[in-house]
């Protein structure tokens, strides 16, 4: 059985990147395909958000390469990147937090090519889905909980109208509650056909939501398999992560 | 409380002692001062809120303004056009200053930037002196006439200067809070690698703000320049009292620089009722130094940043 | 290697150090004062090396440090008769301390750019306060005054000529070497490298840094103000032209010219600057600042390290 798709969204080849003297990715190289939920798990300080960086090109890779759509994406600077459509929400949240809910979301919204018709569109979308956003529309970022900042960074990105989303550990820091949120979100933006790149250390969670999984291990991809093998057979997965 | 009351009866008796004409004209000199500097402190905050960097040049920018202005209001006459166009070539030249010696700067150490525009001031400066001469210039007042305030003439064209620097400042409010491009600075100010994860084009931005910045400068040198002689040392003064007006407004705060600037006027023309405008300049140092011992971030900072 | 190092260094220093004292031989009289200013400038960028290569904060306060080290002169040599070099220095080093000690402490309570900043700003304090402060200092005309012979009083009193000024120069500035180079390889000075370094690690350690730096900037006051007192001997006169700003950005330029944290780096940076400016002025008039601004900014740019940067660990062993 193939695991990666034929013509994948996004290719990662063999990066390399430093943190000044520290080698933080040796080598990594994985794929994700249009639409797919993939997971990237390891320990802590493995390297999964430098990843997910790297494909956003706010880190830059001494070696290797990264492709979307078949094209090299790896010197671009980091606004084409997101233009071209992979969006990005880090670890803590990072909304803007002197904007208001709603000028954080056209932060994404405005861009060229977008006709007035399709922000109000797109606007009233992402407030369907997320109404607390609604209710908050004329608030400043900061003021906003923490379950609420989550919600308001995976809903900018989704502004931009990505065909992939890189989801740095989204479920981190939020109550229980929220957990089965951020797996209905995931769930929401696959079946709009948006892929996505979910980094977390909740393991359930990515199980049960990725249809693959990569485990990275200082700074290497050191297992790849479909979610379903690694939930029946759960070795693998104390082996790497130690839970 | 006696002491209280004996202080305050102090004061009001040692305020009567000011005619109330020259504390009016003082205010309004104050205010007129006050408005020019905030316009020439807001351009400084916010290339500095936006990129960390502390524009030293920034009093040359004011002072090629004027020189600019005096070169076009000779050769057209018309001193709104001469206002218009010396800002648009100030903001070009701006633009150029940042492409070339504070780009390759940015991911370095913010003072290398200082280093970088302190050179840039000497170069404009002595470029300056070396086209324009060391003798002063005269920019003309568009208008003259005078309205009397009690039984004095007190020049229109003042008041105008504060009310397009406020005008100009409002401006720039409006355009900072509505439109996309306002969004787009304030995003990149909050945060700027999450800006550019969203899409924006940080670099062009980064360039027109500090455009807009020099712009500034460059008409507040106009606006200024017919209560002053235009000559190539006159932005060292400037440059001194916009960074006081910074620090003590907080940087980066836009709100407490334009509040610092017309604070910090206010104070130094009413203390030039005593001494003379060399020595009131130390009012402002005082206030700087009063600011650092007990609000180091600010006397009028309100959000802290 | 540590022998071979000392032997290769401290060669050098000898050379150097004759080639100095010899200078005033084979030059002529304007070259001779020439290389004097250079020394005398040196030394003023070798003091705020200890804050900006050592420390790692960018001073623009030492014109005010080097101006009170200058009036500070002046007042012994005109209210003392017959002058006295001793009571010259003796003044003007305590004038420069006590500024030094005024700035630091307001200043060091902040860092990076706003201490830099405030310094500048400090030291227009000073320049406003001597410029209007005419009964006192002379205001924008200065004060002129006589030279102070070499004297240890009781024992001798030669009047300076242009070469042995010169060799007192030359004399007090290596001694200063010496002294700032004995301190940067000190205990203290390795926890002010470590302040410049990573200033919250070494906090954390249990340092009190602010008092650290209190005491760095007394230091590079000091010497600073003795830079002062040697120019205020050299050239007999005091003028607040030295106390604006704009001198305290030279300094900071020699250093950065030069190489910060060198010490001996802004001393060349202080001669490549002012031979360049000797040269350019021939061609350029009074514009010569034009190139030397742009040279200054593209070796921001692109040598941020200056011109004995990469020897800096060597001068440093």
């Amino acid at each position: 059985m193939s695991l990666v798709p034929a013509a994948p969204l996004l290719e990662v080849e063999e990066i390399h990147t430093y943190y000044g003297k520290s080698h933080i990715l040796d080598g990594v190289s994985l794929e994700v395909g249009s639409g797919e939920v993939v997971g990237l798990l390891g320990r802590n300080g493995v390297g999964k958000s430098t990843t997910l960086k790297a494909v956003a090109s706010l880190v830059h890779p001494s070696r290797g390469e990264v492709r979307f759509e078949g094209r090299p994406i790896t010197r671009l600077p980091a606004h084409r990147v997101a233009r071209l459509g992979i969006g990005y929400v880090p670890e803590d949240r990072r909304i803007f937090p002197l904007l208001t809910v709603t000028e954080n979301l056209r932060t994404g919204l405005d861009r060229h090519g977008v006709t007035a018709a399709r922000k109000k569109e797109l606007l009233d979308k992402v407030y369907a889905y997320f109404p607390v956003l609604a209710e908050r529309r004329g608030q400043a970022g900061g003021t906003l909980s923490g379950g609420e900042q989550q919600m308001l960074a995976i809903a900018r990105a989704m502004m931009l109208e990505p065909k992939i989303i890189l989801l740095d550990e989204p479920t981190e820091g939020l109550m229980p509650r929220m957990v089965s949120q951020i797996r209905e979100i995931i769930d929401v933006l696959h079946r709009e056909h948006v892929a996505v790149l979910l980094v977390e250390q909740n393991v359930p969670l990515t199980l049960e939501a990725s249809h693959r999984i990569y485990i990275l291990e200082k700074g290497v991809v050191r297992h790849h398999a479909p979610a379903a093998e690694l939930q029946a057979d759960d070795a693998v997965i104390h082996r790497y992560l130690g839970v | 409380m006696r002491s209280f009351t004996g202080t305050w009866a102090c004061s009001v008796e040692f305020l009567q002692t000011i005619p109330f004409d020259q504390l009016l004209i003082q205010t309004i000199n104050g205010i007129v001062t006050g408005m020019i500097l905030a316009l020439v402190a807001s351009g400084l905050t916010l290339i500095f809120g936006i990129m960390d960097v502390v524009n030293f040049a920034h009093g040359e920018l004011f002072m090629l303004g004027a020189y600019f202005g005096v070169i076009v209001l000779a050769a057209t006459g018309d001193f709104w056009l001469a206002l218009v166009a010396s800002s648009l070539i100030v903001a070009l030249l701006g633009a150029a200053i940042y492409l070339t010696t504070l780009r390759p700067l940015l991911g370095r150490d913010p003072l290398t930037t200082l280093l970088s525009t302190f050179g840039v001031s000497l170069v404009l400066q002595n470029y300056a002196l070396w086209q324009f001469g060391p003798v002063a210039r005269k920019i003309q007042e568009p208008f003259t006439g005078q309205f009397t305030l009690f039984y004095l003439d007190y020049p229109w064209y003042r008041l105008v200067i504060a009310l397009l620097s406020a005008a100009i400042i409002g401006a720039l409010w409006l355009f900072l809070k509505f439109g996309t491009f306002g969004i787009w600075i304030r995003a990149t100010t909050q945060d700027r690698v999450m800006a550019q994860a969203m899409g924006i084009p940080v670099p062009w931005v980064l360039t027109v703000v500090f455009a807009i910045g020099a712009g500034m400068a460059g008409a507040s040198g106009v606006l200024f320049g017919p209560l002053v002689g235009v000559n190539h040392a006159m932005g060292l003064d400037w440059i001194l009292k916009t960074l006081i007006v910074v620090v003590v407004g907080g940087m980066g705060n836009l709100a407490g620089s334009i509040a610092a600037a017309i604070f910090i006027s206010l104070l130094e023309a009413y203390a030039s009722l005593w001494v003379s405008p060399a020595q009131a300049i130390i009012v402002s140092f005082v206030v700087l130094i009063l600011t650092l011992l007990f609000r180091p971030t600010g006397l009028f900072a309100s959000t802290p940043r | 290697m540590r022998a071979r190092h000392a032997v290769v260094y401290w060669t050098g220093f000898g050379i150097t150090l004759a080639l100095l004292i010899a200078a005033p031989l084979v030059l002529p009289e304007f070259w001779r004062r020439f290389l004097t200013e250079i020394l005398i400038w040196g030394l003023l960028a070798m003091s705020s090396d200890i804050l900006i290569g050592y420390t790692g904060m960018v001073s623009f306060g030492h014109s005010a440090f080097f101006g009170l080290g200058m009036y500070g002169a002046a007042a012994a040599l005109l209210s003392v008769q017959p002058p006295n070099l001793g009571l010259a220095l003796l003044y003007g080093l305590v004038g420069a301390a006590v500024v030094a000690g005024f700035v630091a402490y307001f200043s060091t309570r902040l860092r990076d750019i706003y201490f830099a900043i405030t310094t500048l700003i400090f030291s227009q304090i000073f320049y406003v306060i001597i410029f209007t402060w005419t009964e006192l200092t002379g205001g924008e005309n200065g004060l002129t005054f006589r030279r102070p012979p070499l004297a240890i009083p009781g024992l001798f009193s030669v009047p300076f000529t242009s070469q042995t000024l010169h060799w007192f120069v030359v004399a007090v500035v290596t001694l200063s070497y010496l002294v700032l180079r004995r301190i940067t390889r000190s205990p203290f000075g390795m926890v002010l490298q470590s302040i410049r370094e990573n200033e919250a690690r070494t906090r954390a350690i249990g340092y009190p840094i602010e008092r650290y730096k209190i005491v760095a900037v007394m230091l590079s006051g000091l010497f600073a103000g003795l830079a002062g007192v040697l120019y205020a001997v050299q050239n007999q006169f005091a003028a607040p032209d030295f106390v604006f700003f704009l001198v305290s950005g030279e300094a900071v330029i020699y250093n950065v010219i030069g190489g910060i944290g060198t010490l001996v780096g802004p001393i060349l940076g202080a001669a490549f600057f002012l031979l360049l400016r000797e040269g350019l002025s021939r061609f350029f008039t009074e514009y010569y600042l034009i190139p030397v601004g742009v040279i200054f900014v593209a070796m921001v740019i692109f040598m941020p390290q200056g011109l004995l940067g990469f020897m800096r660990r060597w001068l440093n062993q």
